[in-house]
């Protein structure tokens, strides 16, 4: 029954798995660019932040045309509307990617004033908390989306550790200010893009449970 | 507050069992729906509450329907069927003007003044929503009217009798779309001073206009809840099942 | 085939017109030109056949026979629609009332003449031939009234009592009027039976020519008129004189009773 309905969501399950692999990509290339000072890699991500707004715009109108002919309902309907939050999640995450990439173009001419280690480490789990919390979509895991949640406070910890630390330089030598600054705003958009995978395993939670979150 | 309670209902006809152990509350000045596919028992349910299958000589009941903590089985059936008021599947106006048709139901209960028959037919239409279009053909025959018309001049018609609550048997299932929205707003505008109930195929229907909704499902009440609630997370699989169009 | 076919159809639909227009021309040929003003005097003698007692000894019939046989059938009727179980006994009644209306109508002449006649001891009489006319129009009335209560929809019922109406107001104010010019067509039957029969007429009210004095009087209606005067094979062609003028009549009565018809339904 409803056998076209059924297509419909199937291939929106594709495409927001599509959708987030290139997301996680994104997270990671961007650490990438700015460690090796890859600015190629850096203009590649930057150019490339078009393909996934352009992913958002056509998996919202698929979910808009969904509900407008297949009226949905439950299940149906927590996952469509489950999808619209996820995808601007996700948008917002790759942003945030763009954003780091931008700020490695400026520093790929200068010495780091200290070694990149939390940056890598936050990139990582952040990556992680966005694969887990799709994975827990698609599959319908609820005890994964609330592990994602959990993570987020390691992330949040990192980026604790890593200001205390970019603190520290400043105070030994004033001139790292700058420098500090830049590393302190990529460190704040892994931390953001943890908060988004935060919220897409609240949304999560709401197709699985009907809870809605309080976001 | 519960306007009707219905308590351990089972309903049989002849050998087979049409309802199964029915619980539920009917709240006042809401609008309940009954959805379910054919022949899941909702239409018998509706169709106890007025004991209009009464009139059924196979159909067997036990359990109670409490109207306003009264057992309905032991209230007088004329008087029980004017406080609960019935809507049909399909208007059924009777073949007299529009007028008479609404002055039945009150002539019924001894009214006759004509002063007095005057006023229920015009208010009982202008309730209905009816009053602006045939105010002036109000002696004209009341098979004239549209299908839509003719369907308000029923609720009008069952209004003129002041019942309490107003049951409707799939009361759009005749009618365009049109015809269905007015019906549907003027159902949402009674139920301030009416608690209804309307069995329907139609779950967006339901959904539209509905502040509570059962589920029915071979005789017996799935689920019942707010209508909200159970179109977004139903508590049975059922329920789900049948909403979202995966049923059988 | 499809050609054929219709080709038939129009043959015999044609063949029924002919006919049909065939019996109303002989009847107007053969009884124009014997209207006389001597056939519409009021007195019967042996020189003058008027047809006027006949005339009147018909509508005298006709009246009481529909009087008993009306309120009788419509009450039978409404018992077996709306208020009989559908038991086997219902059953055997039902097929008693279609069986009725089937039998020859000398049947009800000798049931008649034996039970109005000798053991009531009526005599020939107009009261006898009104009763056994209304038996045997019974059938007739029961049959096309039950038949128009079944088609008034069960939902118009439903609708009345689901307001509360009792079952006898339901009936009365909205199932009769309903099914009322369905009621009215098997009265006119009726009435259309009264006036063409005759053998059940002259074994119970007799064949008196004159206008009848009392109810316990012998009488003649137009048909027995027209089968006196054509079997004593003096008067022919007064019989046809006769039968043009009850043509006339019955052609009225069915022109009218359709307009009171269309008025009825219209009303609604």
């Amino acid at each position: 029954m409803r056998e076209n309905f059924e297509k419909e969501l199937k291939n929106l399950h594709l495409e927001i798995e599509t959708m987030g692999n290139m997301v996680i990509k994104v997270i990671d290339n961007s650490v990438i660019a700015l460690t090796k000072k890859n600015t190629d890699l850096a203009k590649k991500i930057i150019a490339e932040d078009i393909d996934i707004n352009n992913m958002e715009k056509k998996i919202e109108s698929h979910c808009l045309n969904i509900i407008l002919r297949e009226n949905p309902v439950a299940s149906d309907l927590r996952f469509i509307s489950s999808v619209l939050k996820i995808i601007t999640d996700l948008e917002r995450i790759a942003d945030q990617g763009a954003d780091i990439a931008e700020i490695s173009l400026y520093l790929s001419d200068e010495d780091f004033i200290t070694p990149i280690v939390k940056i890598p480490q936050m990139a990582n789990i952040a990556q992680d908390m966005v694969r887990k919390s799709l994975e827990a979509f698609i599959n319908g895991d609820l005890s994964l989306a609330t592990e994602v949640i959990e993570m987020d406070n390691r992330v949040d910890e990192l980026f604790h550790c890593l200001k205390n630390h970019l603190i520290e330089l400043i105070i030994e030598n004033p001139k790292n200010g700058t420098q500090a600054l830049d590393i302190l705003m990529i460190g704040k958009y892994l931390e953001r893009i943890g908060d988004h995978a935060e919220n897409i395993s609240e949304w999560v939670i709401y197709f699985l449970t009907g809870k809605v979150p309080n976001i | 507050m519960s306007k009707i309670k219905i308590k351990d209902f089972n309903l049989f006809y002849d050998n087979f069992q049409g309802l199964k152990n029915i619980n539920m509350n009917i709240e006042e000045n809401k609008i309940t729906a009954f959805i379910g596919p054919s022949g899941c028992g909702k239409s018998s349910l509706l169709k106890s509450i007025n004991r209009m299958n009464d009139l059924v000589d196979s159909c067997v009941t036990n359990g109670n329907i409490y109207f306003d903590d009264k057992d309905i089985m032991k209230t007088d059936v004329t008087q029980l069927r004017k406080e609960i008021g019935m809507v049909f599947q399909n208007p059924n106006p009777f073949p007299m003007s529009i007028y008479n048709n609404i002055a039945y139901g009150p002539r019924t209960h001894g009214i006759k003044s004509k002063e007095e028959l005057d006023k229920i037919v015009e208010s009982s239409l202008r309730k209905a929503a009816l009053y602006d279009e045939v105010k002036d053909s109000i002696h004209k025959s009341a098979l004239k009217l549209s299908g839509g018309q003719q369907q308000r001049l029923c609720i009008a018609r069952a209004l003129a009798i002041e019942p309490e609550v107003l049951l409707l048997d799939e009361p759009t299932s005749a009618l365009d779309p049109i015809s269905t929205l007015k019906i549907e707003e003027l159902l949402q505008s009674l139920k301030d001073d009416y608690t209804i109930v309307i069995v329907t195929h139609n779950m967006q229907q339901a959904l539209r206009i509905s502040d509570n909704t059962g589920f029915f499902l071979n005789g017996e009440l799935i689920e019942f809840n707010e209508t909200d609630k159970l179109f977004t997370f139903p508590e049975n699989e059922k329920t789900e099942n049948y909403i979202t169009g995966r049923f059988g | 085939m499809d050609k054929i076919m219709k080709k038939l159809i129009y043959l015999v639909a044609s063949l029924t017109f002919a006919s049909l227009l065939g019996i109303v021309a002989y009847i107007v040929i053969k009884g124009l030109p014997n209207l006389s003003l001597d056939l519409f005097r009021f007195n019967y003698t042996t020189e003058n056949m008027s047809l006027v007692p006949a005339m009147i000894t018909t509508i005298i019939i006709t009246i009481i026979a529909l009087i008993i046989s009306i309120p009788i059938g419509i009450l039978t009727a409404i018992y077996l629609v709306e208020y009989a179980n559908k038991n086997i006994i219902m059953k055997f009644i039902s097929i008693a009332i279609d069986t009725l209306s089937g039998i020859p109508s000398i049947i009800y002449g000798l049931f008649g003449m034996i039970f109005f006649v000798t053991y009531l001891n009526l005599g020939f009489s107009i009261l006898a031939g009104s009763f056994t006319l209304s038996i045997m129009v019974l059938p007739l009335i029961i049959t096309t009234t039950r038949e128009s209560l079944l088609t008034v929809s069960d939902s118009l019922r439903q609708g009345s009592l689901a307001l509360g109406a009792t079952k006898v107001r339901t009936i009365f104010k909205v199932v009769l009027p309903c099914a009322l010019p369905g009621i009215f067509s098997g009265i006119i039957l009726s009435i259309g039976r009264i006036f063409g029969e005759s053998a059940a007429l002259i074994y119970t009210a007799g064949t008196v020519a004159q206008i009848p004095e009392n109810l316990f009087s012998s009488g003649r209606t137009l048909s027995v008129h027209m089968f006196a005067l054509s079997t004593e094979g003096l008067h022919t062609d007064k019989a046809y004189g006769t039968a043009f003028v009850l043509m006339i009549i019955i052609l009225l009565i069915n022109f009218l009773s359709n307009q009171v018809i269309k008025k009825i339904s219209k009303e609604k």
